[in-house]
């Protein structure tokens, strides 16, 4: 325990201190790889402790992304109507977009909007103690929904661009070194504390609910405890999670289009908590990062193979390695425990 | 104009059932998400492209025939697919639903790559045979026979399963192992054998669908996932276990969508049905028709 303990704040640490060892291109990598590390945590709470496995959440993030994209475009407009809507003819900015030219306004959405939607979703189906696969279909039926809106509503969201060419944000240019360096530093910070917080609450008592709704939600249920309660909370805490990471990767990448937030962006989320190990919150954050490595080597140099790849993996991972990366090390972990007593219990043999 | 968009809700209905009328029995009857099914449908879809392509350069007189031959073929290249897939995937994972979806949407990225890789990423187009060409004018309004087409294939389809299920040994078979698992196995069925084959049949219908699909338009390595996602819907909606309610989920999914396309957009009426699929399961949890159980989960 102690070890592991050490571990974390090692890997923090060696987060915090990328901008002094890594090259500005890497560094934008990893910012944007962080963000999909939030997403990944928000994942392996609820696929991984609670057993909800939600292929939408492409669109929390997407929501999120867009309401700062807003800001954003609002920002780098300055005071005249985003460039899209003057070319599909937009004269005047809607009503819904106004309130998005202030900053705290959007940020408060980025999370507000994703934790909404998710909550009215999830409470609507949990209730019903619609379940399982089926609330998996209808959240993948969701991104669909919101793909084909955003892309058909292109007067309001920039159709299938989505929305890019942003300058500034809170005044400071968002092309500068020292700007990227400060938004990988907000997003460091945000991953470690969102880390720490649903750690704190996966080891405390409400971890133990979680797990048992996993396993055996009728039971939970005969105990007394509503578990729906529980999944429409977690899930939409995980929501807001990804509206998070939403906002911090339009800040950072500069552009967010429908593509972003459809449903093969929204299943490759719940394959990097799977690569890394649903059922470990670090092993979601390494998934994350490995897989998007992986994907940014791969899909420039081999896109033809890529795709067959992220196939075999999705077939790899669930028959031979459900645990994932944090499953291995811990077995690996578990053996050197055991020979460790072996040789402890040799050396007590001796003594005797 | 009414019967317009009547005829065409039905139209839309018919392909929707087509495509889900295979998944009410993977998805239905044997409670396994298969997400490579859209790609089932493309291998059918590229199954009836390769044939033409050879009637067209083998039997150039005879070449409008080539659909008889595509029907029955496409569901055979789908369904030997899909026993495949049982045999080598499905089967280690029927216990553990949500993985066999992920395991189930990888098959589904390979195969779409795998096609893109043979056929090339640009749909290619197969020539409906000529004498599916016109249509029938009845009340003001043009009934394509393509469309009509495919509209008394699907019910054709639908009565020869449903006449299978109930009525041959195989079909009881399939039902009784849905029904009660163990208690089939205990009375000698070989339940392993009843998941590959009903596993195939529902792959081939699939087939079946991508070829029908090749009447409405180009096909591509996508094809599939254009539909599935409305397939589940229908499916979710009609209920789990019943053929009858995917027959309802798909019409009813068909007919709403039009006439709510018809007075707005088709960006609002996929949300406005999807937002009336949603208040439709509170009303019932488990769609229009469902097997009734007293057994928890």
């Amino acid at each position: 325990m102690v070890n592991k303990r050490w571990g974390y704040w090692l890997f923090f640490a060696a987060l915090f201190l990328a901008p002094f060892y890594l090259t500005e291109f890497r560094l934008s990598l990893l910012g944007k790889f962080l963000c999909f590390a939030i997403v990944a945590v928000g994942i392996s709470l609820i696929w991984g402790y609670t057993g909800i496995l939600s292929l939408g959440h492409g669109v929390y993030f997407g929501l999120g992304a867009y309401c700062m994209a807003m800001y954003l475009k609002l920002e780098a407009s300055r005071g005249h109507l985003p460039d899209f809507m003057e070319w599909s003819g937009v004269r005047e900015l809607p009503w819904f977009w106004k309130p998005f030219a202030h900053p705290m306004v959007a940020i408060a959405a980025a999370i507000a909007l994703p934790t909404l939607l998710a909550a009215l979703l999830s409470y609507l189906t949990f209730k019903n103690r619609i379940q399982g696969v089926y609330f998996s279909l209808l959240s993948q039926a969701v991104v669909v929904v919101f793909v084909t809106l955003f892309i058909g509503k292109q007067e309001w969201t920039g159709g299938t661009n989505g929305l890019t060419n942003f300058s500034t944000v809170f005044g400071f240019s968002l092309s500068s070194p020292l700007t990227q360096i400060v938004l990988y530093w907000l997003t460091a910070a945000v991953l470690a504390l969102i880390f720490v917080m649903t750690r704190r609450l996966t080891t405390g008592q409400l971890g133990k609910v979680l797990i048992a709704i996993r396993d055996a939600e009728n039971r939970v249920r005969f105990l007394g405890f509503n578990p729906t309660v529980y999944k429409v909370f977690v899930y939409s805490l995980s929501a807001a999670f990804a509206g998070v990471a939403g906002a911090l990767f339009v800040l950072q990448v500069g552009l967010i289009s429908p593509e972003m937030m459809g449903i093969i962006p929204s299943i490759e989320m719940v394959l990097w908590a799977a690569v890394g190990g649903r059922h470990s919150l670090m092993g979601a954050i390494i998934g994350a990062i490995v897989m998007n490595t992986a994907k940014s080597f791969l899909s420039e140099n081999y896109p033809d193979l890529w795709l067959l790849l992220l196939g075999a993996l999705f077939v790899v991972v669930v028959l031979f390695v459900p645990k994932g990366l944090a499953g291995i090390y811990e077995s690996l972990a578990a053996v050197r425990i055991k020979e460790k007593r072996g040789h402890e219990r040799e050396a007590r043999v001796d003594v005797s | 104009m009414f019967i317009d968009q009547l005829f065409n809700g039905l139209s839309v209905g018919s392909i929707l059932l087509l495509i889900a009328i295979g998944l009410a029995i993977t998805f239905g009857l044997m409670g396994v998400i298969n997400m490579a099914h859209g790609e089932l449908m493309m291998v059918g879809a590229y199954t009836t492209y390769v044939i033409q392509q050879w009637f067209t350069s083998h039997m150039p007189h005879s070449a409008g025939l080539y659909f008889v031959a595509a029907i029955p073929l496409s569901f055979l290249a789908a369904a030997l697919l899909g026993w495949g897939l049982e045999k080598s995937l499905i089967r280690h994972l029927y216990h553990r639903p949500l993985d066999s979806l992920l395991a189930t949407w990888g098959i589904s990225l390979i195969l779409q790559q795998t096609a893109r890789l043979i056929f090339g990423a640009p749909n290619v187009a197969v020539v409906p045979p000529s004498w599916l060409d016109g249509g029938i004018r009845l009340f003001g309004a043009v009934f394509p026979y393509k469309r009509l087409f495919i509209l008394c294939l699907v019910l054709a389809i639908v009565f020869f399963l449903y006449m299978y299920l109930m009525k041959t040994r195989a079909g009881r078979r399939i039902q009784a192992v849905t029904m009660n698992r163990s208690m089939a196995a205990c009375l000698g069925i070989a339940t392993q054998k009843v998941d590959a084959y009903s596993f195939a049949i529902g792959s081939g219908l699939a087939g079946v669908a991508g070829c029908a699909l090749t009447l409405l338009g180009p096909i591509g390595p996508t094809i599939g996932t254009y539909y599935i996602v409305d397939a589940f819907m229908v499916v979710i909606l009609g209920g789990v276990g019943k053929l009858a309610g995917t027959l309802l989920g798909a019409f009813g999914i068909g007919l709403i969508s039009t006439f709510v396309e018809y007075s707005t957009s088709a960006t609002i009426a996929k949300v406005i049905v999807f937002v009336l699929i949603i208040a439709f399961l509170q009303w019932k949890p488990s769609g229009l028709l469902s097997v009734r159980t007293r057994s928890l989960d």
